[in-house]
This record gives structure tokens, C-alpha cells and sequence, in this order.
């Protein structure tokens, strides 16, 4: 039986309603820029990092409530992982929102509430525009990452 | 407009208007989706097509198809009757004079580029310059952006009110001896505004300047009359008057198309290729290279018919009645603000809701059968004007019904429970 609030859960409202590490982290050693032009999604990351491992993560911009949770999960998730661990993380969520296989509930934690991206293939990017640009951020891009 | 209390619902079957028996004819309204009935507001995106032209394009499938204007054949002789019959139509619809002022293109944006590069390219220089508006489509902005950089042309805007209504002061302002074109939209695709087309055009020839009209949003909803307009081009596409996409309309004044330099090279545009040069066709082939999407016209011309037999002047009525019902609805939800209320608009209901994004909007609406548009609707000035990323759009045809307003509005009220 469909229901919106499968996608809808309580945990994205809360989380867009009020985004964790939400804002500018003023001592960022790496800040790089996301941007969904479909829909105008723009996020902008902030990350600290030293010795493999993500010290602080914050962003802030303006987007849907999917994007915004999105991005208020993942800098949840990601303070204080390895680089190793963000990399898998990062994996492990795309199998959640873009593929049919079983992913691991576990590790995903709290993400497993965007779940339900996957049967709305016009917002998978608004879910995912936030980790492509940690993804490309951790890599050392610094042009601004688009998804379309 | 009535105040929003006095308002009532219309009935589905008055004697002007049998709502009902218009739905019966659009075979895509008969359907659910996610388990409810579908309530198609997205007819500013594209209209949904009738029965009679889905059946015009399957019966030229099935008997006619064949090419134009070549084959001594008999099917190429009937599709070139029917093709050609389109045109007549198309003609007699806006009011042209004469069949030559019709040429036949993939939709409103390739006809606006085709003025732009055949009639702008050769005609405009540096310090010419070109006025557009603030509420285009970009359809009807990049186009002329592309020119400005090709010939040194100046772009300017006209901007417009917290209303979504042109400022013709500004307008005044902006023309001058050196103001070439004045490209303006009939009808504002992502606000409903219909503007004063008259009053511009009739300014614009005033300083010498040409004008082209976009009218991809008015022919499906207003009577248009090219002749008492005096406009110089006017672009529209099928697929927003309930006809095929990739067929679209340019029509031009016969003296101005003439002294146009063909847009494309190819078959069916010439009289005669040699290898050093070739004579081109006259109006209107000179513009149709290659073969032309021939189901389309004719599909166009069944939309036409269509359009006819329904009467464009009791459906309009119908929509702005229907208009008013939505806006005396909508503006008794706590927390939506209507974007785009001039007094003369038509059609559609742009609207905000709370801090709600109208993606969230649209993929909720879209849960209760419901089809809006939700983004910049291809107007960023427009979004940027009143300084927000997007709004929710409901636009109407004359199939739609009062009841279906009630379920636009219910969904809204469920957007609201979801996130406040």
C-alpha cells in the first residue's frame, strides 16, 4: 500500500525542520560546493580533517526537505569516521537510495529513513547531492560538483 | 474578480460548459494514479490530447504515410493535401493573411531562435538594441542573449511588479531609435499574467521596431488575432493547445519572412541546387528544410478542429471561472502565498507554501494522483524577481473542474500536516 510517509518519515521532517551541523565552520580546511541545477538544490560542505579522519563536518545552504535531511544524516554520520570508513559509508548509501540490493541496515544507521528515495527517481539526486559532494570533496576536488 | 466568499463551486455540466463531456474526449484523464483518480494540473508543461487527435495521428500511421511535396504518388498527394490543409487552419485560427505567413517548426522555441537568427542576424549591429522582459520564458530570453553576443546588440528588461505585472513606464523608457526588437510572451508561463500586447507593440512601431510574440501559453486559453494584434512574428507549439509535440508555429508578416535569409539548408527549401549555389523556395518552404514532422501538422490541425468545435471563447470563460474558484480557495489556506496576482491573468496558480520546498509540494501532490510543477518553470528572472528558489504551479485547461481545485487543495492541506 503506498503512503507519502514512507518517504516523508518523521525522521527527515525532524531533521529538515531542524539540520544538525547546520552553518559555516570558520577553520574548514576543505570547503567545496554542491548544486543540483533541476531543481536548484545548493549545499556548500565544510570538513576538517587531519590523519585520515574526519575531525568536523558542517554545511549549510538551501534545498527540498530530502536534500536538507540528507545532508543533516550524513554530517551526523560522518564526524569522527576515517576517511576509509566516509568512502564506505558513502557506498553503502548509494546502494540504499540507487540500486535494488539489499543494503546493510546496520551500518547505515539512521539513513536507512531515506529508504524510500528509491521509488521517486526524480529525487534520488536531491538525496544524494550531499554525499557526491563529500565524495568529490574527500578526493581533493575543488570545482563545485553538480548533479543533474 | 469576486470576493473569495462569493464564490461558489461551478457545476460540472452548465449550459455554457459540459465539463464532463469535454473529460470524456481525453482518454489520459480516465485513468488513476497511486490509486486515485489522476488530476492533471501541469497543462502549462504540456495539454493533454483528445481522442480525435490521437486517432488523426494513428489513422496517418496506418493509411496516408508518405512524404510531401515530392511523390507523384497517390498517398504523398494526400499527406500533402492534409499537411497543407493544417496550415490553412493554423492560418484561419490566428487570423493571417495568407498561408505563405505559416511556417511549421518543432515548437515555440525553435520559431523564436529562427527570428532571432534569420531575421535578428542580419538585420541588427552594434548599439541596436533588443527589449525582452523580466517574465519570460527562457525560451524567449536566451535566444535574444545568444544574438546580443553574436551582433553587439544591447539586451534590456522589462522589469515587473510585486504583482507580476509589466511596468510600462519602464517599458517607455527603455525605447529608443535604436530599439530593433521587442520580444515579449503573450501570456506569462510561470505566473498566468497576460499582458498588454497592444499597448507594446503599438509603442514598439512607434521608435521602428519589430515585435515578436510568444505566445506559447495564450493559444490554448485566448482567441488570438495576429492581424488586429499587428504583431510582426508570433510563436507557439501544438503540444500546449492539445496537440502533438515536436510540432510548433511561426508566423511571420509575408514582407518580413521574404527579405529573411533561409534558417536551415536542405531538401524541400530550394527550387534549384547546382554546385555553386541554390535558389531558395518561397514562403513558406524557405523556412520547412528536410522533411517536417508531417503527423504533427496533421495532428496539429485535428487539435485545431478541436479547439473550434469546443468554442476557445466558452472554455476561456470556463477557465477564468475555475481561476477565480482555486484562488478563493487557496487563499484560505494559512500559510500559502500566491505568487503572480495580476488583474489580468489566466489559468494559473503559482503559489509558496510555509517554509515547504515545492519539490516536497510536488512529490506529496504527486502521492494523491496529483500532477503540478515544481521548480523555476524555465522563468529563473522571474524566481529571482521575487527572490525565491521556486514555486508550486497548478495550471489549468478546460478539462479541469472545481472538484479537482478541492483535491489540489486537500493535498496542499496534507503538505502542511506532514511538516508543520
Amino acid at each position: 500500500m503506498f503512503d507519502i510517509k514512507d518517504l516523508y518519515q518523521e525522521v527527515i521532517v525532524d531533521h529538515n525542520r531542524s539540520p544538525r551541523n547546520f552553518g559555516k565552520l570558520d577553520d574548514a580546511d576543505t570547503t567545496l560546493e554542491g548544486y543540483n541545477p533541476l531543481c536548484g538544490d545548493k549545499l556548500t560542505l565544510y570538513l576538517k580533517t587531519s590523519d585520515g579522519k574526519i575531525n568536523d563536518i558542517a554545511f549549510d545552504g538551501s534545498g527540498c526537505a530530502i536534500s536538507v535531511a540528507s545532508a543533516s544524516l550524513m554530517t551526523d554520520a560522518m564526524k569522527g569516521k576515517s576517511l576509509h570508513e566516509a568512502e564506505a559509508l558513502f557506498s553503502a548509501f548509494h546502494n540504499l537510495v540507487a540500486t535494488d540490493d539489499d543494503y546493510d541496515a546496520a551500518h547505515l544507521g539512521k539513513l536507512t529513513a531515506l529508504a524510500g528515495v528509491k521509488d521517486y527517481p526524480a529525487r534520488v539526486k536531491c538525496a544524494s547531492l550531499c554525499w557526491h559532494t563529500l565524495h568529490a570533496a574527500l578526493k581533493g576536488q575543488n570545482t563545485p560538483v553538480k548533479t543533474e | 474578480m469576486n470576493k473569495p466568499d462569493t464564490i461558489n463551486k461551478i457545476s460540472n455540466n452548465t449550459s455554457n460548459f459540459d465539463v464532463d463531456k469535454v473529460r470524456a474526449d481525453f482518454p489520459v484523464l480516465q485513468q488513476q494514479l497511486r490509486g486515485k483518480p489522476l488530476v492533471y494540473l501541469d497543462n502549462a508543461a504540456t495539454a493533454q490530447k483528445p481522442e480525435s487527435v490521437i486517432d488523426t495521428l494513428a489513422t496517418y500511421y496506418r493509411k496516408t504515410n508518405a512524404n510531401i511535396h515530392r511523390g507523384v504518388h497517390s498517398l504523398s498527394e494526400k499527406a500533402t493535401a492534409e499537411y497543407e490543409s493544417a496550415r490553412t487552419k493554423v492560418q484561419a485560427f490566428i487570423n493571417a493573411d495568407s498561408t505563405q505567413e505559416i511556417v511549421f517548426v518543432r515548437g515555440a522555441t525553435e520559431a523564436i531562435n529562427l527570428v532571432a537568427q534569420s531575421f535578428g542576424r542580419t538585420t541588427l549591429t552594434t548599439g541596436d538594441e533588443i527589449i525582452i522582459t523580466e517574465l519570460e520564458h527562457h525560451s524567449n530570453i536566451v535566444p535574444w542573449q545568444i544574438l546580443s553576443e553574436q551582433t553587439g546588440a544591447i539586451l534590456k528588461y522589462i522589469p515587473i511588479n510585486d504583482a507580476g505585472e509589466l511596468i510600462l513606464e519602464k517599458f517607455a523608457g527603455l525605447l529608443n531609435e535604436n530599439t530593433r526588437i521587442v520580444a515579449v510572451g503573450h501570456i506569462s508561463n510561470a505566473l498566468g499574467t497576460i499582458n498588454p500586447l497592444k499597448t507594446i507593440i503599438d509603442k514598439a512601431h512607434a521608435v521602428g521596431a519589430k515585435v515578436v510574440i510568444d505566445g506559447a501559453q495564450a493559444v490554448p486559453h485566448t482567441k488570438v488575432d495576429v492581424k488586429a494584434l499587428n504583431c510582426d512574428f508570433y510563436a507557439f507549439s501544438g503540444h500546449k493547445l492539445f496537440g502533438p509535440t515536436g510540432i510548433g508555429v511561426l508566423y511571420g508578416k509575408q514582407a518580413l519572412l521574404e527579405a529573411m535569409p533561409p534558417y536551415q539548408g536542405g531538401g524541400d527549401m530550394i527550387q534549384r541546387v547546382t554546385m555553386a549555389n541554390s535558389i531558395y523556395n518561397d514562403l513558406p518552404y524557405k523556412f520547412e528544410a528536410g522533411t517536417p514532422h508531417i503527423a504533427g501538422v496533421i495532428g496539429l490541425g485535428a487539435a485545431i478542429d478541436y479547439v473550434n468545435h469546443l468554442g476557445l471563447v466558452a472554455a476561456a470563460q470556463y477557465e477564468i471561472e475555475l481561476l477565480n474558484y482555486a484562488n478563493a480557495q487557496a487563499s484560505q489556506v494559512p500559510g500559502l502565498t500566491l505568487v503572480g496576482t495580476a488583474k489580468n491573468k489566466t489559468s494559473i496558480l503559482s503559489f509558496t507554501l510555509d517554509k515547504i520546498h515545492p519539490h516536497d509540494i510536488g512529490t506529496i501532490l504527486d502521492g494523491e494522483g496529483i500532477a503540478i510543477r515544481a521548480g523555476h518553470h524555465c522563468a529563473m528572472p522571474v524566481m529571482e524577481r521575487f527572490n525565491i528558489p521556486a514555486t508550486a504551479r497548478a495550471s489549468f485547461a478546460f478539462y479541469n473542474t472545481c472538484d479537482e481545485v478541492d483535491a489540489l487543495i486537500a493535498a496542499i492541506k496534507k503538505c502542511q500536516r506532514i511538516f508543520n
